[in-house]
């Protein structure tokens, strides 16, 4: 066993907030859906474009900081060991066989997660987000694009949050499947992960 | 790095930092602006009045009205030009219809109304609201300025009343009644200003024959109300008149009433004072783009007496067994049957109805036939895709009115006479004659065989606005709920309303599958550990 430093203070910043406002967008969101009363109506609206505002304002810092220090690589999905990873969450710990792969602060993240935090950062958040701008501040939709009602924005915007509720249960759940239950929700807060060794790693380091 | 230290920085950037975020996120975000507080100057609290009684050509007996017009006239020249082109006057004007139907001169003169279906071949009775004297047929003459009567609209001693039946004529010494005695033309006449309520309200409050008949939100209540019924014009209030809002130039009064107008222009808006930014809040705000100021504001209409909602022409005429016409009341004290009219249905406190509406309106014309059930007499223009299309709280008033069954025509009919035998309804109570002769006048051909045919009518609301505490709130529309102000209002995605049932099962499928997946999953691992 060897403490192994994973996560920067600004990830566990970044991670921490960014789950606060998610939620919040989420609660918001839904009730503004019709889903539920939690808020009222007008605090939710309110609530969810400030939520929006932070999260975006966030998101841009974010993406500085990820080229800057050169996290970003962390994101780019890689094909190798993917199917050991799928072997190992399928098959593999229920046999309690080791964690295929290793995390260190230059590779965080195994195949599966690099393919879905991509598509979370490529996809559901840009989409939310321009989803969501349109529907703040494009209020003539016929002019100069009709956009039909926004029917096409809003519906996208639903499905995103479906989508990202269906990620935040699943993650949640993953966290569990560290080396032990609690290992990488502990990383995540201190930083460090005990981390068994002799374990293979993917390359894709970042420079 | 010293394990203190440490635990200082994870509790800072786990805890305290990204608490700080959110906790200024729903502080600076959860609040609402402080609308725009609008005082109102009155104009006439700051000018001070012409002494009208210090004029010599006043001090006079004036034996007929003409003769005290033709006085006005000789000092306010040319004002006579102006109202002879106004609508008040011709009861007309060019009007551009929608849907490429052209242009056309229309209004109160030749349209087709779902009260007493027109006031054209009723002028005894419809023209005592004609701002002239004498229109009691088409003898009458519009190029003679001293026919126009100055007092209806300027008289300031509440005394001129027109009377009852005379064609615009006030009462004269061999026909004075109780009621509509013979107004003092020279009390009157040194007592003249610019138009107050009354003066308005005297024909606008009691359209359709009686008070609040037509409009819904005008009516005599607002003379003397609270600010719930009306916060413009409330005593207690600001005591706005009606010419604050409806800016005079000239004779030109700005507004629109589309049972008569067409056009997109020359309207009394609420912007004209408060501007399309007066709640100082940006989602509040924002939704002027696509709602009326009314359509919050104006929650509930009929806020004293109540409003016609329904008028049955085709049940009118039923007698008693010796003859004799029929009154039946309801609980509340109003007729709802009269063998003269028909049955009614009267509501106060009346929820409106909501219509996309650009400001241009179609009306149903002389030799329209009829290509849908229920008529509309007119029709609101405008939908959700067009930028000056809004939604608007909306009267609409429904009834059943004749028609000629061969032509597929809505007819005039003719319900007024001032005494039996001359063939109008209200006297002798019989629908052909009545008919004949009001399509006669109207110059148009009657085949003799009518029906009745559901028709409507379509008020927009503007008046009785009420104190924005009773204004509507979000979930009024915001709602998926059946109840919901805009439920039937299609068209368009409404937040809170409207979602697209597919997307949202499948969604939900997604979230189950999900916790479905977990739970299998955990369940392996606790099943294999034991093992």
């Amino acid at each position: 066993m060897q403490k192994v430093k994973i996560f920067s203070r600004f990830e566990r910043f970044w991670h921490w907030t960014q789950m606060a406002i998610v939620i919040l967008l989420t609660i918001t969101g839904f009730e503004i859906h019709g889903n539920y009363t939690i808020f009222g109506f007008e605090a939710a609206v309110r609530l969810h474009n400030a939520s929006a505002i932070t999260f975006i304002l966030l998101g841009i810092f974010t993406i500085f900081w990820m080229f800057v220090s050169g996290q970003y690589k962390n994101f780019i999905p890689t094909r190798k060991n993917i199917i050991r990873q799928i072997r190992y969450y399928t098959y593999g710990m229920f046999k309690g066989e080791k964690h295929p792969s290793r995390r260190t602060m230059t590779n965080k993240m195994n195949p599966l997660q690099r393919f879905t935090y991509f598509g979370l950062l490529i996809l559901i958040f840009p989409v939310q987000t321009i989803t969501g701008l349109l529907y703040m501040y494009y209020h003539y939709p016929q002019n100069p694009i009709d956009a039909d009602g926004l029917w096409i924005a809003v519906i996208t915007h639903t499905m995103g949050a479906f989508l990202m509720v269906a990620f935040v249960i699943v993650h949640v759940y993953m966290t569990t499947t560290g080396h032990r239950i609690t290992t990488d929700i502990k990383a995540m807060i201190s930083g460090y992960e005990d981390e068994p060794e002799e374990e293979t790693e993917t390359k894709n380091q970042p420079a | 790095m010293n394990k203190s230290v440490q635990r200082l920085t994870t509790f800072l950037v786990v805890l305290v930092l990204p608490a700080l975020v959110i906790f200024s996120t729903v502080h600076f975000g959860n609040r609402r602006g402080k609308p725009e507080k609008f005082i109102y100057q009155n104009r006439a609290d700051i000018e001070k009045k012409v002494d009208h009684s210090e004029f010599e050509i006043l001090q006079q007996d004036f034996e007929r009205p003409q003769d005290l017009t033709a006085a006005c006239l000789s000092c306010h020249n040319k004002r006579d030009d102006e109202l002879m082109a106004s609508a008040h006057w011709r009861w007309e004007r060019e009007s551009a219809l929608p849907n490429g139907r052209g242009t056309v001169s229309i209004g109160k003169k030749n349209l087709i109304n779902n009260y007493c279906a027109s006031a054209e071949s009723n002028n005894g009775s419809c023209m005592r609201c004609h701002i002239g004297y004498g229109w009691k047929d088409k003898t009458f003459d519009f190029e003679d300025p001293t026919n126009l009567d100055c007092l209806v609209c300027h008289d300031n001693t509440n005394t001129y009343k027109k009377r009852k039946g005379g064609a615009g004529m006030p009462s004269t010494p061999e026909n004075a009644t109780a009621e509509f005695p013979v107004p003092d033309f020279n009390y009157i006449a040194m007592n003249v200003g610019k138009p107050l309520k009354e003066n308005c309200g005297f024909c606008h409050f009691h359209g359709g024959g009686g008070n609040n008949v037509k409009h819904g939100d005008l009516e005599e209540a607002m003379l003397d109300c609270s600010r719930e019924v009306d916060v413009h014009m409330a005593k207690s209030g600001q005591d706005m008149s009606c010419n604050d809002c409806h800016i005079t130039e000239r004779h030109n009064i700005t507004g629109r009433a589309y049972s008569v107008s067409s056009e997109n222009n020359n309207r009394a808006t609420c912007e004209h004072c408060h501007t399309s930014t007066p709640h100082n809040d940006k989602v509040i705000d924002l939704h002027n783009h696509k709602v009326a100021c009314q359509t919050c504001h104006i929650p509930v209409y009929a806020k004293v007496n109540p409003t016609v909602m329904y008028w049955d022409w085709s049940v009118a005429g039923r007698t008693d067994e010796n003859g004799n016409p029929i009154t039946e009341y309801d609980v509340n004290h109003k007729y709802s049957y009269l063998s003269i009219k028909g049955r009614f249905v009267w509501d106060d406190h009346v929820r409106p109805e909501y219509f996309w509406f650009n400001g241009t309106a179609d009306h149903y014309l002389y030799g329209d036939t009829i290509s849908e059930i229920p008529v509309k007499i007119n029709t609101l223009m405008g939908k959700y895709e067009e930028p000056d299309a809004k939604i608007w709280p909306v009267k609409v008033h429904r009834g059943k009115q004749a028609y000629d069954v061969v032509t597929k025509e809505i007819v005039n009919v003719k319900v007024f006479a001032e005494k039996k035998g001359e063939g109008a309804f209200w006297e002798d109570l019989k629908w052909d004659t009545a008919i004949q002769l009001g399509m006669e006048y109207a110059g148009r051909y009657y085949s003799g065989q009518h029906d009745f045919v559901s028709t409507e009518m379509y008020w927009p609301l503007n008046h009785q606005v009420s104190p924005k505490e009773q204004t509507l709130q979000c979930t009024d529309c915001h709602t998926r709920s059946e109840e919901g102000r805009l439920a039937n209002l299609a068209g368009f995605y409404l937040p809170g309303r409207d979602y697209a049932k597919g997307v949202d099962y499948t969604g939900f499928i997604l979230i189950i599958l999900s916790i479905v997946g977990v739970a299998v999953h955990s369940l392996m691992r606790l099943i294999y550990k034991k093992g």
